[in-house]
C-alpha cells in the first residue's frame, strides 16, 4: 500500500511538471517567443552564478564533514612519501580547480545574451595558446618528477634486513606462511595443496627449507615495528589484492605469478589504539580486486608489535611441517619417549 | 546511389543534380523505412532509442546496488516480488549485487555511450556536416545497427538465465571470469557476456570503417579537411580508435572463450578452485588484462572525444563567437587520440608491473593533461566576450566543462603511479570515471540531443523540461560523486556492498544514504528526460525555420525534414571553416556563403 501512495505521488508530481513545463511554452509563445526566451536566459545565467557559489560552499563543507574519516597519518614510511605525493597534488590540481571553475562560471554570467553587446570575434592568439600549453607541462613535470621519485624508492628492492612473509588469498581469506629460524621460505607447488594432509600451501615438504616454515591463518599477521617486512604476494584461485589502507600500500594476488611489496611499519598497534583513542582498533587487510560473492568480507588482520614481543608470538607456532608428519616433530618425539617410558598404555590410545 | 562517384566530391557534384532527392520519394515500406533502413538519419534514430532503452536498464541497475550501499541490511520487500530468489527476505544477495554492478558497467560504457553516443551522432553528423548523401556504405551501416541489437539480446538473454549474467565486474578479469567454479556468473552468463562483446566489436567495427572512409572520401566540394566542424574530427579519431583497438579486446574475448571452453591455458595458471586442483600451467592472468586495456583506455576516449567534439560545436554556435583556436583543439584531439593507445598501463600499476614501465606509464598518462588543459582553456576563452544563449544544449555543454576539470584533475592523481598504490582500486577511481567519462559524456550526449533534436525529427524538446534536467543532473551529479573521493581517500575498495564488518571504512553510514536518495532523484530526472524526449516526437513544438540556432554548419541548409538523400538539389559547396560567429558585425555566416571581397582575414 505503502509503495502505491509512494508511486502515485510520484506520478502526480510527474505530471504536475510536465503540465507547468507544457504551459510555460504556450506562455512562451504567446508573449513572444524571444522576449520569453530572454528572459529565461537571464535566469539560467543567474543560476550558474548561484551554482558557482553553492558549490564551492558545498565543496568546504564536504571538507570540514569528511576530512576527519579519512585514515589519520600513515603508519608505515612509504605512506609518509605517499602522503606527500598526494598533498603537493592536491595543492597544484586545488588551484587550477578553483581558478577554472570560478572562470567557467562568471564568464558564463558574465557573457549571457545582452542587446547592447556583440560577440568578440576571437577565432585564436598562438601566444595564449602557448601559455596554456608550456604551463601545465612545466606543473605536470613537476608532479611526475616527484611521483617517479618517490615511486622508485617504494618499489625499490628490499633492504637487506627485511623481514620476509609470505600471504596467500584465495577465496574468501588470507593465509600467512614465515620462513623461520633459515629465513628461506621453502619452495611450493599448486599441485601438491592438500588441506587434508595439512598443506595447505603446497609446501614441497622435500625441500629442507620448509621444514621450519611457519604457517599462520585465522590470526592476524604479525609485524615488527621499525623492521621493514617484504610479502611476497600469491593466490590460490583468482586475482585478489592485499590492501593494507593505513600503510597506504596495495599489491594484486595473481595465481601463477608471485608479486612482492616492503615496507616498514611505525607505529605498533598499541599506538594506533591510543592515537586513534579507539581501543578496538587493528590494522586491516582488505582484499581490493573484486574476487567473487565474498569480497567485501575477505578481512585480514596485522599486528603491528614490538622485537619481543614479536619473538614471544613467534615461539608459540609450531611449523606446518610438524603438523603433516607429526612422527618427525621433536615435541612428541621427546613425549613419546617420555610417554613410552612412564605410560605404554595412554599412548596406545592415543594413536 | 553511385558511390564510384562518390568518392571524389568534386565529380559528385554535378552527378547528383539529376539524382536529388529520388531516395525521398521512393516508396518505402515499414521495414524498409524504421526497421531496416540504410538512411543515416534513421540509423542514428535507431541507435539513440536503443541506447536510451539500455541506459534507462542501466540505470535502473545502479538505483538498485545504490540501495544496498545506502541501506544495507534493511529489507525492501519489493525487490523479493521482481527478482525472487536474488532479493530473498528483500536484500540483495552478493551474486545479485555484483551482477548488477557487472552490468551498470558494461552496459553504460558499451551500449549506452559507446554505440548510443557515437552511433548515434556518428550516424547522424556525418553526412550532413561533411556534405554527403549517406554514409560510405549504407548497406553496412545497416549491419552496424543490427549487429549492436544482436549483441545486445544476447546480453538480455544473459540476464534471465539460471545462474544470472556475468559477475566479475565489467573489465571480466580472469581467472575469475574464466573458472565456472569461481562464481555464479562465472558460468553459462560469462560466456553470453563473451559472445555478446564479440558481436558488439564487429559492430563497433562496421561503424568505425564507414565513419573513417565517409569522412575521407565523401566531403563535398570546399571542404577540407581543416573546414570540417570539429565533432567530424572528433568522430574520425574516434572511429580510428575504436577500429584499431577494438580487435584487440576481440583477441582477449575469444582467447578467454577458449579458455572456459577448450581447455587452454592463456590467462590461467597454478590455479586450485574451492579444493579442486585445474591441470593449467603456463598462463597469465594479467595477460588478459593488457588486451583489455588496451582497448579498455582508448574506450574512454572513444567515449569522450564525440562528447568533446559536440561541446565545442555547441559552445561555439550559443556564445555567438567562433571556437577559441580551431587548430589547437584539432592538434589537441590529435594528441589526445595518439596518447590514448599508450596509457594502458597505468590501470596495472599494483599487479606487480615492473616499476621502470610504470615509471614510463606514469608519464605519458600524465602528458594527456596537456592537451586536455588546452581544451579547457579553449572553451573558456570561447565563452569569454561571447553573447551566450544558454539554450539546454549550450547549459550541458558547460556543465560538461566543469565535469571535464573535476574528472580530469582527479586523472592526475590516478595517473600517478605513487598516489595510485593508494588510491586504486578504492571508490576515488569509482568518483573519477564516473564524473570524467560517465557523467560528462552523458553531459555531451544530452547536449548533442538537445541541439540536434529539431534536426532529427523536426521538433524542439521541451526546454522548461530540459532546464530542469540540467539542474537536476548536475546538482545531482556532484553530490552523488564529490564526497565519493574521501571514501576512496579513506581506502574504502570498490565493488564492497556492504562495510559494516570493517573498522577502517565504517564511518560513512550518512554518506552512503545521502548519495543513495540523490541517485533516485536524479534517475528519476533522466525518466523525465525519456518521456520529453518521445513525447516531443509526436507533440513537440514545431521547428518552422530550417536554421533555428543561427548555426553555420551545413546540417541546417537542409530542409526541415530532410528525406534520404539529404538536400533537395545539389548539395551546396562550402567556401569558409565553420566558425564564422560574430565576424564583421554578422552574427553568423554560414559555411555555404563565398567569401565576401571585402571581408576580414582571421
Amino acid at each position: 500500500m505503502q509503495t502505491f501512495f509512494i508511486v502515485a505521488i510520484l506520478v502526480l508530481g510527474f505530471l504536475i511538471t510536465f503540465q507547468i513545463a507544457k504551459a510555460s511554452e504556450y506562455v512562451g509563445i504567446m508573449r513572444g517567443e524571444e522576449k520569453a526566451r530572454k528572459q529565461t536566459n537571464k535566469i539560467n545565467a543567474f543560476l550558474l552564478l548561484v551554482f558557482l557559489i553553492a558549490g564551492m560552499i558545498g565543496v568546504y563543507y564536504c571538507n570540514e564533514r569528511l576530512k576527519g574519516k579519512i585514515l589519520g597519518a600513515p603508519a608505515s614510511d612509504h605512506g609518509v612519501h605517499i602522503d606527500n605525493m598526494l598533498y603537493i597534488t592536491i595543492g597544484i590540481t586545488g588551484i587550477v580547480f578553483f581558478i577554472t571553475q570560478i572562470i567557467l562560471f562568471w564568464f558564463s554570467y558574465k557573457y549571457q545574451e545582452s542587446d547592447t553587446r556583440k560577440a568578440y570575434y576571437y577565432p585564436h592568439n598562438n601566444k595564449l595558446e602557448l601559455i596554456w600549453t608550456v604551463i601545465p607541462a612545466i606543473a605536470l613535470t613537476v608532479l611526475v618528477g616527484f611521483g617517479i621519485f618517490y615511486w622508485f624508492k617504494i618499489t625499490g628492492e628490499a633492504p637487506k634486513n627485511a623481514m620476509v612473509v609470505e600471504i596467500t588469498g584465495s577465496q574468501f581469506k588470507w593465509e600467512f606462511r614465515y620462513p623461520g629460524k633459515d629465513k628461506i621460505l621453502g619452495k611450493k607447488y599448486f599441485k601438491k595443496i592438500d588441506d587434508a594432509a595439512n598443506n595447505p600451501l603446497g609446501q614441497l615438504w622435500e625441500d629442507p627449507a620448509n621444514h621450519d616454515d611457519i604457517y599462520v591463518s585465522g590470526e592476524p599477521m604479525h609485524l615488527v615495528l621499525n623492521k621493514p617486512v617484504k610479502l611476497v604476494i600469491g593466490a590460490k584461485d583468482v586475482i585478489h589484492d592485499v590492501g593494507l589502507p593505513h600503510f597506504r600500500l596495495k599489491m594484486d594476488a595473481v595465481p601463477g605469478t608471485p608479486t612482492t611489496m616492503w615496507f616498514t611499519p611505525t607505529k605498533t598497534t598499541k599506538q594506533m589504539k591510543e592515537e586513534t583513542n579507539n581501543p578496538a582498533f587493528m590494522f586491516e587487510i582488505s582484499c581490493d580486486q573484486m574476487c567473487g560473492k565474498g569480497h567485501t568480507n575477505m578481512r585480514g588482520e596485522i599486528v603491528v608489535e614490538t622485537q619481543p614481543e614479536f619473538d614471544a608470538w613467534i615461539m608459540s607456532k609450531k611449523p606446518k611441517y610438524f603438523a603433516a608428519f607429526p612422527d618427525k616433530d621433536p615435541a612428541t618425539q621427546k613425549a613419546d619417549t617420555a610417554k613410552a617410558a612412564v605410560a605404554p598404555v595412554a599412548m596406545n590410545t592415543m594413536k | 546511389m553511385s558511390e564510384a562517384l562518390q568518392i571524389h566530391p568534386e565529380v559528385a557534384v554535378g552527378h547528383d543534380a539529376h539524382h536529388n532527392g529520388d531516395h525521398g520519394h521512393h516508396h518505402q515500406s515499414f521495414i524498409t523505412k524504421y526497421v531496416f533502413s540504410t538512411d543515416h538519419k534513421m540509423i542514428a534514430k535507431q541507435f539513440l532509442i536503443t541506447g536510451m532503452i539500455w541506459a534507462i536498464v542501466g540505470g535502473l541497475f545502479s538505483v538498485l546496488f545504490r540501495l544496498q550501499l545506502g541501506y544495507p541490511g534493511q529489507s525492501f520487500p519489493i525487490l523479493e516480488t521482481f527478482f525472487g530468489h536474488w532479493a530473498e527476505g528483500g536484500q540483495i544477495k552478493p551474486e545479485f549485487y555484483y551482477a548488477l554492478v557487472t552490468m551498470h558497467g558494461t552496459i553504460l560504457v558499451f551500449f549506452v555511450l559507446t554505440a548510443g553516443l557515437s552511433g548515434t551522432f556518428a550516424n547522424l553528423l556525418i553526412p550532413l556536416q561533411v556534405g554527403a548523401r549517406d554514409m560510405a556504405s549504407p548497406f553496412l551501416n545497416m549491419l552496424s545497427y543490427w549487429f549492436f541489437w544482436l549483441a545486445g539480446m544476447v546480453m538480455l538473454a544473459s540476464l534471465f538465465v539460471q545462474t544470472g549474467p556475468a559477475s566479475g565486474g565489467w573489465t571480466m578479469y580472469p581467472p575469475l571470469s574464466g573458472l565456472r567454479q569461481a562464481s555464479l556468473g562465472s558460468k553459462i552468463g560469462a560466456d553470453l557476456w563473451l559472445v555478446s562483446m564479440a558481436l558488439f566489436i564487429v559492430s563497433s567495427l562496421m561503424g568505425g570503417l564507414n565513419y573513417i572512409s565517409t569522412i575521407l572520401n565523401m566531403r563535398t566540394k570546399g571542404m577540407s579537411m581543416t573546414r570540417l566542424p570539429l565533432p567530424m574530427w572528433a568522430i574520425f579519431f574516434t572511429a580510428v580508435l575504436g577500429v584499431l583497438s577494438f580487435p584487440v579486446l576481440l583477441s582477449g574475448a575469444i582467447l578467454l572463450l577458449f579458455d572456459r571452453n577448450l581447455g587452454t591455458s592463456f590467462f590461467l595458471s597454478d590455479i586450485v578452485v574451492n579444493g579442486e586442483i585445474l591441470p593449467n600451467e603456463g598462463g597469465s592472468a594479467i595477460l588478459f588484462q593488457h588486451l583489455f586495456w588496451f582497448l579498455g583506455h582508448p574506450e574512454v576516449y572513444i567515449i569522450l572525444l564525440p562528447a568533446m567534439g559536440m561541446v565545442s560545436e555547441i559552445l561555439s554556435v550559443s556564445s555567438r563567437k567562433p571556437i577559441f583556436g580551431y587548430m589547437a583543439m584539432l592538434g589537441s584531439l590529435f594528441a589526445i587520440a595518439i596518447l590514448a593507445f599508450l596509457v594502458w598501463a597505468h590501470h596495472m600499476f599494483v599487479t606487480g608491473l615492473n616499476p621502470f614501465l610504470g615509471s614510463v606509464f606514469v608519464l605519458l598518462t600524465l602528458l594527456i593533461a596537456v592537451p586536455s588543459a588546452i581544451k579547457v582553456f579553449n572553451w573558456l576563452t570561447t565563452l569569454w566576450r561571447g553573447n551566450i544563449r544558454f539554450t539546454p544544449g549550450a547549459l550541458f555543454s558547460i556543465g560538461f566543462v566543469s565535469l571535464f576539470i573535476s574528472g580530469g584533475l582527479t586523472g592526475i592523481f590516478l595517473g600517478n603511479s605513487t598516489i595510485d598504490i593508494h588510491l586504486h582500486d578504492t571508490m576515488f577511481v569509482v568518483a573519477h570515471f564516473h564524473i570524467v567519462m560517465g557523467v560528462a559524456s552523458m553531459f555531451g550526449m544530452f547536449a548533442g540531443i538537445y541541439h540536434w533534436f529539431p534536426k532529427m525529427y523536426g521538433r524542439y524538446l521541451n526546454s522548461t523540461l530540459g532546464y530542469l534536467h540540467f539542474w537536476v543532473t548536475i546538482v545531482g551529479a556532484y553530490l552523488i560523486f564529490w564526497p565519493m573521493h574521501y571514501q576512496g581517500l579513506a581506502g574504502i575498495p570498490r565493488r564492497y556492498l556492504d562495510k559494516s564488518s570493517w573498522l577502517s571504512f565504517n564511518g560513512f553510514h550518512d554518506l552512503d544514504k545521502m548519495i543513495t536518495v540523490v541517485s533516485i532523484v536524479v534517475f528519476a530526472v533522466q525518466l523525465m528526460f525519456v518521456f520529453n524526449f518521445f513525447y516531443s516526437i509526436f507533440k513537440g513544438r514545431k521547428v518552422t525555420t530550417t536554421n533555428p540556432w543561427g548555426a553555420n554548419t551545413l546540417e541546417w541548409s537542409t530542409p526541415i525534414n530532410p528525406g534520404h538523400g539529404n538536400w533537395e538539389g545539389e548539395i551546396p559547396e562550402v567556401h569558409r571553416w565553420p566558425y564564422d560567429y560574430g565576424k564583421d558585425g554578422r552574427d553568423f555566416i554560414p559555411q555555404t556563403e563565398p567569401i565576401g571581397a571585402n571581408e576580414s582575414q582571421h
